[in-house]
């Protein structure tokens, strides 16, 4: 079973004094996440990726379309007993601590009583809270109150996590700890649909990914076969600055590091630096096929975007 | 009421203590043993009428002020800051969110009223130095108060689930202004004819009718109080606070929350 089937989901606000300019945030939009994955929902600023969270959560109602969440009508208040949701830079009732926060989630979450608090100290943990959990969220910095937003999306140990910008306002242990936890509920049989901009973080986290850009979904895959395309190309590296004549002669630049120096050349070239680095009697560390980066995929969807949006204009 | 609508209710309660809306008792306190000081030394045979009159046309004033202000950030603070995103992406309705708030400020005024109450009380002890039968009267202006702040609630709550602070405080206290003087409204529309009569019944029936609830001069003066009339307001404040509360409801379940 699919955990999340987006079934042509678009909004259209309308804008201006009287309501009478149509603004199109998101075009129908058709994805399916399955059961037991980390997918990266990827796009530039004002993509349209928190527009989608917002249609998930039933916090606006969509022009059109319609979704299933864990296999229920996405609207069903029941379903969300079973999600969890840490939006874009959350904030929350300050005048709370954080155990009295986590406490309320719990109560409207529908978490037995006998159970809050031991769901409410493990989250406190799990996310490096507990020194401060009888402190008013007030007095919290943005990185902690992060923690807090991602503490309150697990309390009640959902089968769905959203994530909007989960990164963001951390510091890098931060950042790593999310790394860590987003891997952990992957661990435990947990689906996390993430919104992000920062690509090393899909690129180290997720099982496929999909990119939004001006409303419109762009591209989607598993994140090893968008990143697995050969060029066609190798890069061969070997210890010390000397470059062989032969591999000059080959026309690619050479790059020295340290004592490293690597080359990118076509793959029938490969024969032919092997003999060069053995002819001078340097020793060879790696041949390695190049590979698109996720950011490579991401820049060329983007341009691929606005070349056919410039086209039709 | 549903668990749910209970913890809504009592986090707006914990909200309006910590956000020091009860601190309005302390200035309530020394108005009021001011006031009991001044007239006991000052006038003669009216200390109790002056008590009562001042008490609690303070009672009412501070708890009108209380639910406007209050109130109109109920639902709008919520979206401005988005609170209510982590809220309503949990098994919670839209209707539950707002009758919980609503709740839970009618609480915080009803606590507020009961320790206003009780200062009344003993201001009027200091000056009468007994009770009589007819002060159990306070115990009913109180109630009509109470009845009064429902509909307020309601009020505001209506108008902060579709417009600004500023405005869902200048529509609401428009309404109360407007309220309190609805049996004048009503006297004018009987002097009127033709269109304008049609137009100003029109308005005196659907603005509230806070005057019907304005039983404290009668109150001071001991003037006995039907038990038709407590029927009627109580039905009235009712019917009229349950109304726009579904009308908040209803705009609020359409309304996204960009």
């Amino acid at each position: 079973m699919a955990a999340i089937e987006i079934l042509g989901l678009e909004k259209t606000y309308l804008a201006g004094f009287w309501r009478n300019r149509p603004k199109r945030a998101l075009f129908p939009l058709q994805l399916t996440v399955e059961d037991g994955e980390i997918f990266g929902f990827l796009g530039p600023n004002g993509a349209g990726k928190t527009t989608t969270l917002k249609l998930l959560m039933g916090l606006v109602f969509p022009t059109a379309g319609s979704a299933r969440i864990l296999g229920h009508a996405w609207i069903d208040p029941e379903v969300k007993a079973q999600i969890g949701f840490l939006p874009e830079q959350p904030y929350f009732y300050d005048y709370l601590t954080a155990h009295e926060l986590l406490n309320y989630y719990a109560q409207l979450s529908g978490v037995a009583a006998n159970q809050r608090k031991r769901r409410i100290d493990e989250v406190l943990v799990r996310v490096g809270l507990t020194d401060v959990a009888g402190v008013q969220l007030r007095k919290f910095s943005k990185g902690m109150l992060q923690r807090a937003g991602i503490a309150q999306a697990i309390l009640h140990d959902p089968k769905l996590i959203f994530l909007d910008e989960p990164m963001s306002g951390l510091d890098p242990i931060g950042r790593r700890e999310v790394r860590d936890l987003i891997q952990e509920l992957k661990a435990q049989g947990k689906t996390v649909f993430f919104s992000t901009h920062i690509l090393s973080d899909a690129e180290a986290l997720c099982d496929r990914v999909a990119i939004i850009h001006q409303g419109q979904l762009r591209g989607v895959g598993a994140v090893q076969e968008l990143t697995s395309s050969v060029q066609g190309k190798i890069e061969v590296t070997w210890y010390g600055t000397q470059i062989p004549s032969a591999i000059k002669a080959l026309g690619a630049e050479c790059h020295s590091t340290g004592e490293i120096t690597r080359v990118a050349l076509n793959e029938n070239q490969q024969d032919a630096a092997i003999d060069a680095l053995r002819r001078d009697r340097l020793r060879l560390i790696s041949i390695t096929p190049l590979r698109t980066s996720l950011e490579a995929y991401f820049v060329e969807k983007l341009q691929c975007a606005e070349t056919s949006a410039g086209a039709k204009a | 009421m549903s668990a749910r609508l209970w913890h809504i209710a009592s986090n707006t309660f914990r909200e309006a203590v910590r956000d020091r809306v009860l601190y309005n008792l302390v200035a309530f306190a020394i108005l009021l043993s001011g006031a009991a000081i001044l007239v006991g030394q000052i006038s003669i045979s009216i200390e109790k009428l002056v008590v009562i009159n001042l008490g609690l046309t303070t009672v009412s004033l501070f708890g009108v002020v209380i639910a406007i202000f209050v109130g109109i950030g109920l639902v709008s603070k919520e979206i401005e800051k988005r609170t209510l995103y982590t809220v309503l992406s949990r098994p919670v309705r839209r209707w539950e969110f707002i009758v919980g708030k609503f709740f839970g400020l009618a609480g915080t005024l009803v606590v507020n009223t009961f320790f206003m109450a009780i200062g009344v009380f003993v201001a009027l002890f200091y000056v009468a130095h007994k009770f009589t039968r007819p002060d159990a009267l306070i115990f009913v202006a109180l109630y009509f108060i109470i009845l009064e702040f429902l509909i307020i609630c309601a009020l505001a709550l209506l108008f902060s689930s579709f417009s600004t602070p500023l405005l869902s405080a200048v529509f609401a206290f428009s309404l109360f202004v407007i309220g309190t003087y609805a049996d004048d409204l009503r006297a004018f529309a009987g002097m009127t004819t033709g269109i304008t009569r049609w137009i100003t019944s029109g308005l005196a029936y659907v603005v509230p009718n806070f005057s019907a609830f304005n039983v404290i001069s009668a109150v001071a003066h001991g003037e006995p109080l039907s038990t038709v009339l407590i029927l009627h307001n109580t039905i009235y404040a009712l019917f009229y606070s349950g109304l726009a509360l579904s009308g908040a409801v209803l705009v609020f379940e359409h309304r996204n929350l960009k």
